[in-house]
Protein backbone atom coordinates (compact mmCIF):
# COMPACT_ATOMS: atom_id res chain seq x y z
CA UNK A 1 0.00 0.00 0.00
CA UNK A 2 1.76 3.14 -1.21
CA UNK A 3 2.34 6.19 1.66
CA UNK A 4 -1.15 8.21 0.64
CA UNK A 5 -3.38 5.99 0.80
CA UNK A 6 -1.91 4.81 4.22
CA UNK A 7 -2.48 8.14 5.36
CA UNK A 8 -5.81 8.61 3.69
CA UNK A 9 -7.22 5.35 5.54
CA UNK A 10 -5.40 6.26 8.57
CA UNK A 11 -7.13 9.61 9.21
CA UNK A 12 -10.50 8.60 10.11
CA UNK A 13 -9.65 5.85 12.95
CA UNK A 14 -6.94 8.50 13.96
CA UNK A 15 -9.25 11.49 14.41
CA UNK A 16 -11.88 9.04 16.43
CA UNK A 17 -9.22 7.30 18.63
CA UNK A 18 -8.19 10.99 19.41
CA UNK A 19 -11.30 12.66 20.54
CA UNK A 20 -12.44 9.00 22.41
CA UNK A 21 -9.45 9.09 24.14
CA UNK A 22 -9.79 12.55 24.99
CA UNK A 23 -13.36 12.41 26.51
CA UNK A 24 -12.06 9.14 28.03
CA UNK A 25 -9.40 11.49 30.24
CA UNK A 26 -11.79 14.19 30.85
CA UNK A 27 -14.14 11.78 31.72
CA UNK A 28 -17.17 12.97 30.41
CA UNK A 29 -20.56 11.19 29.74
CA UNK A 30 -19.47 9.73 26.37
CA UNK A 31 -22.80 7.60 25.67
CA UNK A 32 -25.02 10.26 26.08
CA UNK A 33 -22.76 13.16 24.35
CA UNK A 34 -22.58 10.84 21.63
CA UNK A 35 -26.41 10.19 21.18
CA UNK A 36 -27.42 13.80 21.85
CA UNK A 37 -24.96 14.66 18.47
CA UNK A 38 -25.98 11.89 16.22
CA UNK A 39 -30.02 12.96 17.04
CA UNK A 40 -29.15 16.06 15.68
CA UNK A 41 -27.52 14.45 12.61
CA UNK A 42 -30.38 13.19 12.23
CA UNK A 43 -32.43 15.62 12.27
CA UNK A 44 -29.88 17.31 9.82
CA UNK A 45 -30.80 14.41 7.41
CA UNK A 46 -34.19 14.42 7.86
CA UNK A 47 -34.14 17.94 7.12
CA UNK A 48 -32.52 18.16 4.13
CA UNK A 49 -35.08 15.69 2.20
CA UNK A 50 -37.14 17.87 0.95
CA UNK A 51 -34.71 19.78 -0.92
CA UNK A 52 -33.67 16.55 -1.68
CA UNK A 53 -36.73 15.34 -3.70
CA UNK A 54 -37.16 18.60 -4.93
CA UNK A 55 -33.16 18.79 -6.76
CA UNK A 56 -33.53 15.23 -7.54
CA UNK A 57 -36.36 15.52 -9.27
CA UNK A 58 -35.21 18.09 -11.32
CA UNK A 59 -31.88 16.67 -12.00
CA UNK A 60 -33.52 13.62 -13.25
CA UNK A 61 -35.93 15.53 -15.62
CA UNK A 62 -32.67 17.42 -17.08
CA UNK A 63 -30.71 14.47 -17.77
CA UNK A 64 -33.43 12.54 -19.13
CA UNK A 65 -34.74 14.37 -21.67
CA UNK A 66 -31.53 14.96 -23.03
CA UNK A 67 -30.91 18.62 -22.39
CA UNK A 68 -28.07 17.63 -19.92
CA UNK A 69 -26.38 16.43 -22.81
CA UNK A 70 -26.82 19.23 -25.31
CA UNK A 71 -25.54 21.85 -22.59
CA UNK A 72 -22.87 19.81 -22.35
CA UNK A 73 -22.42 19.31 -26.44
CA UNK A 74 -23.20 23.44 -26.53
CA UNK A 75 -20.14 24.03 -24.05
CA UNK A 76 -17.79 21.34 -25.06
CA UNK A 77 -15.77 23.87 -27.32
CA UNK A 78 -15.03 26.05 -24.57
CA UNK A 79 -14.19 23.34 -21.54
CA UNK A 80 -11.65 22.01 -24.99
CA UNK A 81 -9.88 25.13 -24.83
CA UNK A 82 -9.64 25.33 -21.06
CA UNK A 83 -8.66 20.92 -20.62
CA UNK A 84 -11.92 20.93 -18.34
CA UNK A 85 -13.94 17.73 -19.02
CA UNK A 86 -17.88 18.83 -20.29
CA UNK A 87 -19.38 15.68 -18.01
CA UNK A 88 -18.31 17.61 -14.87
CA UNK A 89 -20.30 21.04 -16.65
CA UNK A 90 -23.95 20.24 -14.71
CA UNK A 91 -21.68 19.74 -10.92
CA UNK A 92 -20.04 23.30 -12.15
CA UNK A 93 -22.88 24.85 -12.38
CA UNK A 94 -25.26 23.92 -9.64
CA UNK A 95 -22.78 23.58 -6.52
CA UNK A 96 -22.24 27.37 -5.86
CA UNK A 97 -26.29 27.47 -5.64
CA UNK A 98 -26.89 24.45 -3.96
CA UNK A 99 -24.97 22.08 -1.49
CA UNK A 100 -27.71 18.89 -1.65
CA UNK A 101 -27.83 19.66 -5.71
CA UNK A 102 -24.06 19.46 -6.09
CA UNK A 103 -24.53 16.38 -3.66
CA UNK A 104 -27.54 14.47 -6.28
CA UNK A 105 -25.22 15.77 -9.20
CA UNK A 106 -21.78 13.43 -7.94
CA UNK A 107 -24.19 10.90 -7.56
CA UNK A 108 -25.48 11.06 -11.12
CA UNK A 109 -21.82 11.69 -12.26
CA UNK A 110 -20.48 8.54 -10.45
CA UNK A 111 -23.10 6.17 -11.26
CA UNK A 112 -22.51 6.93 -14.99
CA UNK A 113 -19.28 7.09 -15.01
CA UNK A 114 -18.12 4.81 -11.95
CA UNK A 115 -16.80 6.14 -9.19
CA UNK A 116 -13.11 5.34 -9.76
CA UNK A 117 -12.93 6.87 -13.06
CA UNK A 118 -11.04 10.40 -13.29
CA UNK A 119 -14.72 11.93 -13.96
CA UNK A 120 -15.91 9.88 -10.59
CA UNK A 121 -12.90 10.93 -8.82
CA UNK A 122 -12.54 14.86 -9.94
CA UNK A 123 -16.11 15.18 -9.13
CA UNK A 124 -15.52 13.69 -5.76
CA UNK A 125 -12.77 16.09 -5.23
CA UNK A 126 -15.04 19.09 -6.72
CA UNK A 127 -17.88 18.72 -4.33
CA UNK A 128 -15.34 18.45 -1.56
CA UNK A 129 -13.35 21.41 -2.65
CA UNK A 130 -15.67 24.25 -2.04
CA UNK A 131 -19.05 25.55 -0.39
CA UNK A 132 -22.17 26.70 -1.50
CA UNK A 133 -21.20 30.50 -2.41
CA UNK A 134 -24.86 31.86 -2.85
CA UNK A 135 -26.25 29.94 0.34
CA UNK A 136 -23.78 31.55 3.12
CA UNK A 137 -23.63 34.83 1.55
CA UNK A 138 -27.36 34.80 2.03
CA UNK A 139 -27.66 33.35 5.28
CA UNK A 140 -24.65 35.36 6.95
CA UNK A 141 -25.62 38.96 5.62
CA UNK A 142 -29.11 37.98 6.27
CA UNK A 143 -28.50 38.17 10.14
CA UNK A 144 -26.59 41.60 9.90
CA UNK A 145 -27.72 45.07 8.23
CA UNK A 146 -25.41 44.58 5.87
CA UNK A 147 -26.52 45.53 1.96
CA UNK A 148 -23.50 46.00 -0.08
CA UNK A 149 -20.98 43.12 0.13
CA UNK A 150 -18.59 44.28 -1.63
CA UNK A 151 -15.88 42.26 -3.21
CA UNK A 152 -17.44 38.78 -1.60
CA UNK A 153 -19.05 37.26 -3.91
CA UNK A 154 -16.05 37.97 -6.39
CA UNK A 155 -13.37 36.41 -3.84
CA UNK A 156 -15.71 33.34 -3.23
CA UNK A 157 -16.24 32.71 -7.42
CA UNK A 158 -12.04 33.13 -7.83
CA UNK A 159 -11.50 30.80 -4.63
CA UNK A 160 -14.15 28.17 -6.32
CA UNK A 161 -13.14 28.76 -9.65
CA UNK A 162 -9.52 27.82 -8.07
CA UNK A 163 -10.83 24.75 -6.38
CA UNK A 164 -11.98 23.04 -9.56
CA UNK A 165 -8.75 24.04 -11.39
CA UNK A 166 -7.23 21.94 -8.84
CA UNK A 167 -9.79 19.07 -8.45
CA UNK A 168 -9.21 18.77 -12.15
CA UNK A 169 -5.76 19.32 -12.32
CA UNK A 170 -4.90 17.01 -8.92
CA UNK A 171 -6.87 13.96 -9.85
CA UNK A 172 -4.84 13.65 -13.31
CA UNK A 173 -1.96 13.01 -11.38
CA UNK A 174 -2.57 12.02 -7.30
CA UNK B 1 -32.33 31.87 -6.92
CA UNK B 2 -32.68 28.63 -6.18
CA UNK B 3 -36.40 28.75 -7.19
CA UNK B 4 -35.47 30.08 -10.86
CA UNK B 5 -32.74 27.48 -11.13
CA UNK B 6 -34.63 24.38 -10.07
CA UNK B 7 -38.18 25.61 -11.89
CA UNK B 8 -35.54 26.18 -15.16
CA UNK B 9 -34.26 22.87 -14.64
CA UNK B 10 -37.67 20.91 -14.67
CA UNK B 11 -39.56 23.02 -17.14
CA UNK B 12 -36.39 23.38 -19.60
CA UNK B 13 -36.56 19.23 -18.95
CA UNK B 14 -39.83 18.90 -19.80
CA UNK B 15 -39.59 20.94 -23.08
CA UNK B 16 -36.52 19.22 -24.27
CA UNK B 17 -38.48 15.92 -23.21
CA UNK B 18 -41.44 16.54 -25.77
CA UNK B 19 -39.11 17.83 -28.12
CA UNK B 20 -36.78 14.85 -28.58
CA UNK B 21 -39.49 12.42 -27.51
CA UNK B 22 -38.34 11.57 -24.52
CA UNK B 23 -41.71 11.22 -22.98
CA UNK B 24 -41.34 8.25 -21.76
CA UNK B 25 -37.90 8.90 -20.14
CA UNK B 26 -39.30 11.69 -18.41
CA UNK B 27 -41.86 9.51 -16.46
CA UNK B 28 -39.69 6.75 -15.58
CA UNK B 29 -37.13 9.58 -14.26
CA UNK B 30 -40.13 11.20 -12.18
CA UNK B 31 -41.10 8.23 -10.41
CA UNK B 32 -37.55 6.89 -10.12
CA UNK B 33 -35.89 10.17 -8.82
CA UNK B 34 -38.33 10.87 -5.97
CA UNK B 35 -37.16 7.41 -4.48
CA UNK B 36 -33.87 7.52 -5.45
CA UNK B 37 -33.85 10.59 -3.46
CA UNK B 38 -35.39 9.22 -0.13
CA UNK B 39 -33.27 6.18 -0.14
CA UNK B 40 -30.15 8.72 -0.65
CA UNK B 41 -30.81 10.73 2.37
CA UNK B 42 -31.79 8.15 4.71
CA UNK B 43 -28.31 6.60 3.77
CA UNK B 44 -26.83 9.55 4.50
CA UNK B 45 -28.89 9.70 7.77
CA UNK B 46 -26.44 6.63 9.70
CA UNK B 47 -23.03 8.69 8.73
CA UNK B 48 -24.21 12.01 9.58
CA UNK B 49 -25.54 10.56 12.66
CA UNK B 50 -21.95 9.02 13.91
CA UNK B 51 -20.04 11.93 13.15
CA UNK B 52 -22.12 14.74 14.80
CA UNK B 53 -22.15 12.34 17.50
CA UNK B 54 -18.23 11.78 17.31
CA UNK B 55 -18.06 15.77 17.16
CA UNK B 56 -20.05 16.47 20.27
CA UNK B 57 -18.09 14.43 22.05
CA UNK B 58 -15.51 15.99 21.18
CA UNK B 59 -16.86 18.99 22.29
CA UNK B 60 -18.54 18.46 25.20
CA UNK B 61 -14.49 17.16 26.21
CA UNK B 62 -13.31 20.81 25.54
CA UNK B 63 -11.04 19.60 22.69
CA UNK B 64 -12.60 22.38 20.45
CA UNK B 65 -11.83 24.73 22.75
CA UNK B 66 -7.93 23.44 22.79
CA UNK B 67 -7.86 23.88 18.87
CA UNK B 68 -10.03 27.23 18.86
CA UNK B 69 -6.78 28.39 21.14
CA UNK B 70 -3.98 26.74 19.02
CA UNK B 71 -5.69 28.84 15.94
CA UNK B 72 -5.11 31.96 17.45
CA UNK B 73 -2.14 33.95 16.31
CA UNK B 74 -3.12 32.87 12.51
CA UNK B 75 -6.67 34.16 13.30
CA UNK B 76 -4.82 37.49 14.01
CA UNK B 77 -3.07 37.41 10.77
CA UNK B 78 -5.95 36.84 8.65
CA UNK B 79 -8.35 39.06 10.82
CA UNK B 80 -5.85 42.32 11.92
CA UNK B 81 -8.76 44.63 12.50
CA UNK B 82 -11.13 42.55 14.82
CA UNK B 83 -10.36 43.22 18.67
CA UNK B 84 -12.48 41.43 20.13
CA UNK B 85 -11.83 38.23 21.42
CA UNK B 86 -15.41 36.47 21.84
CA UNK B 87 -15.90 37.59 18.56
CA UNK B 88 -12.55 35.59 16.90
CA UNK B 89 -13.44 32.75 19.15
CA UNK B 90 -16.75 32.54 17.31
CA UNK B 91 -14.78 32.54 14.22
CA UNK B 92 -12.57 29.90 15.17
CA UNK B 93 -15.57 27.94 16.52
CA UNK B 94 -16.91 28.10 13.43
CA UNK B 95 -13.71 27.17 11.26
CA UNK B 96 -13.16 24.64 13.41
CA UNK B 97 -16.60 23.19 13.19
CA UNK B 98 -16.38 23.38 9.49
CA UNK B 99 -13.07 21.58 9.17
CA UNK B 100 -14.73 18.58 10.81
CA UNK B 101 -17.68 18.93 8.86
CA UNK B 102 -19.92 19.44 11.85
CA UNK B 103 -21.93 22.04 9.68
CA UNK B 104 -25.06 22.44 11.54
CA UNK B 105 -22.69 23.98 14.87
CA UNK B 106 -20.72 25.98 12.40
CA UNK B 107 -23.43 27.50 10.76
CA UNK B 108 -24.81 28.48 14.40
CA UNK B 109 -21.33 29.49 15.53
CA UNK B 110 -20.90 31.41 11.97
CA UNK B 111 -24.29 33.32 12.74
CA UNK B 112 -22.82 34.64 16.22
CA UNK B 113 -19.61 35.76 14.80
CA UNK B 114 -21.50 37.34 11.87
CA UNK B 115 -23.94 39.27 14.62
CA UNK B 116 -20.98 40.88 16.72
CA UNK B 117 -19.08 41.23 13.82
CA UNK B 118 -21.97 43.69 12.43
CA UNK B 119 -22.04 44.73 15.83
CA UNK B 120 -18.60 45.92 15.71
CA UNK B 121 -19.47 47.17 12.46
CA UNK B 122 -21.91 49.84 14.36
CA UNK B 123 -24.65 48.19 11.58
CA UNK B 124 -23.34 49.89 8.78
CA UNK B 125 -25.00 48.46 5.36
CA UNK B 126 -21.56 48.08 3.81
CA UNK B 127 -19.15 45.02 4.59
CA UNK B 128 -16.20 45.80 6.56
CA UNK B 129 -13.51 43.52 5.92
CA UNK B 130 -13.54 41.13 8.51
CA UNK B 131 -16.91 39.94 7.47
CA UNK B 132 -15.62 39.80 4.12
CA UNK B 133 -12.66 38.12 4.84
CA UNK B 134 -14.86 35.56 7.24
CA UNK B 135 -17.17 34.92 4.82
CA UNK B 136 -14.81 34.06 1.78
CA UNK B 137 -12.67 31.74 4.23
CA UNK B 138 -16.49 30.35 4.88
CA UNK B 139 -16.91 29.62 1.66
CA UNK B 140 -14.53 27.90 0.47
CA UNK B 141 -14.03 26.13 3.79
CA UNK B 142 -11.25 23.43 4.38
CA UNK B 143 -13.56 20.26 4.97
CA UNK B 144 -10.79 17.95 7.02
CA UNK B 145 -13.17 14.48 6.00
CA UNK B 146 -16.02 14.78 3.17
CA UNK B 147 -17.61 11.88 4.40
CA UNK B 148 -20.84 12.48 2.75
CA UNK B 149 -18.77 12.05 -0.37
CA UNK B 150 -16.88 8.96 0.53
CA UNK B 151 -20.37 7.29 1.27
CA UNK B 152 -21.74 8.32 -1.69
CA UNK B 153 -18.51 6.87 -3.62
CA UNK B 154 -18.53 3.58 -1.93
CA UNK B 155 -22.52 3.54 -2.57
CA UNK B 156 -21.61 3.78 -6.10
CA UNK B 157 -19.41 1.21 -6.35
CA UNK B 158 -15.68 2.60 -5.42
CA UNK B 159 -13.12 0.13 -4.27
CA UNK B 160 -11.24 3.28 -2.99
CA UNK B 161 -13.68 5.61 -1.63
CA UNK B 162 -11.35 7.15 0.75
CA UNK B 163 -8.77 7.48 -2.26
CA UNK B 164 -10.08 11.06 -2.61
CA UNK B 165 -9.18 12.39 0.51
CA UNK B 166 -5.91 14.07 0.02
CA UNK B 167 -6.68 15.20 -2.90
CA UNK B 168 -9.45 16.82 -1.50
CA UNK B 169 -7.38 18.59 1.25
CA UNK B 170 -5.22 19.77 -1.25
CA UNK B 171 -7.72 20.91 -3.70
CA UNK B 172 -10.11 22.62 -0.70
CA UNK B 173 -6.23 24.39 0.61
CA UNK B 174 -5.86 26.24 -3.04
CA UNK B 175 -8.82 27.52 -3.09
CA UNK B 176 -9.36 28.74 0.78
CA UNK B 177 -5.35 30.51 0.10
CA UNK B 178 -7.17 31.63 -3.23
CA UNK B 179 -9.94 33.90 -1.09
CA UNK B 180 -7.38 35.04 1.23
CA UNK B 181 -5.06 36.06 -1.34
CA UNK B 182 -7.70 37.86 -3.40
CA UNK B 183 -9.19 39.29 -0.18
CA UNK B 184 -6.20 40.50 1.21
CA UNK B 185 -5.78 42.22 -2.14
CA UNK B 186 -9.31 44.03 -2.14
CA UNK B 187 -8.72 45.31 1.46
CA UNK B 188 -5.55 46.86 0.38
CA UNK B 189 -7.03 48.59 -2.36
CA UNK B 190 -9.82 49.92 -0.74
Amino acid sequence: MDILKLISYSIIPVILTVILAYGLIKNVDLYGLFAEGAKDGIHTAVGIMPYMIAIFVAIAFFTASGALGMLEHLFSPICKILGFPSELLSLLFIKPVSGSGGLAVVKTILEQYGADSYIGRAASVMMGSAETIFYTIAIYFGVTSVKKSRYVMISGLAAYFAGVAASVIICKYI
Amino acid sequence: MMGYIWAGLMIIGIMTALFSGELEALNTAFFQSCEDAVFFTIGLAGIMALWSGIMNIAKGAGMIRAFSKAARPILRYIFPEEKNEDTLSLIIMNMVMNMFGAGNSATVFGIKAMKALDRSNHHRKTASNTMCMFLVINMSSVQLIPLMIMKIRSDAGSLNSVDILIPTIIATSVSTLTGIIICKFFERRT
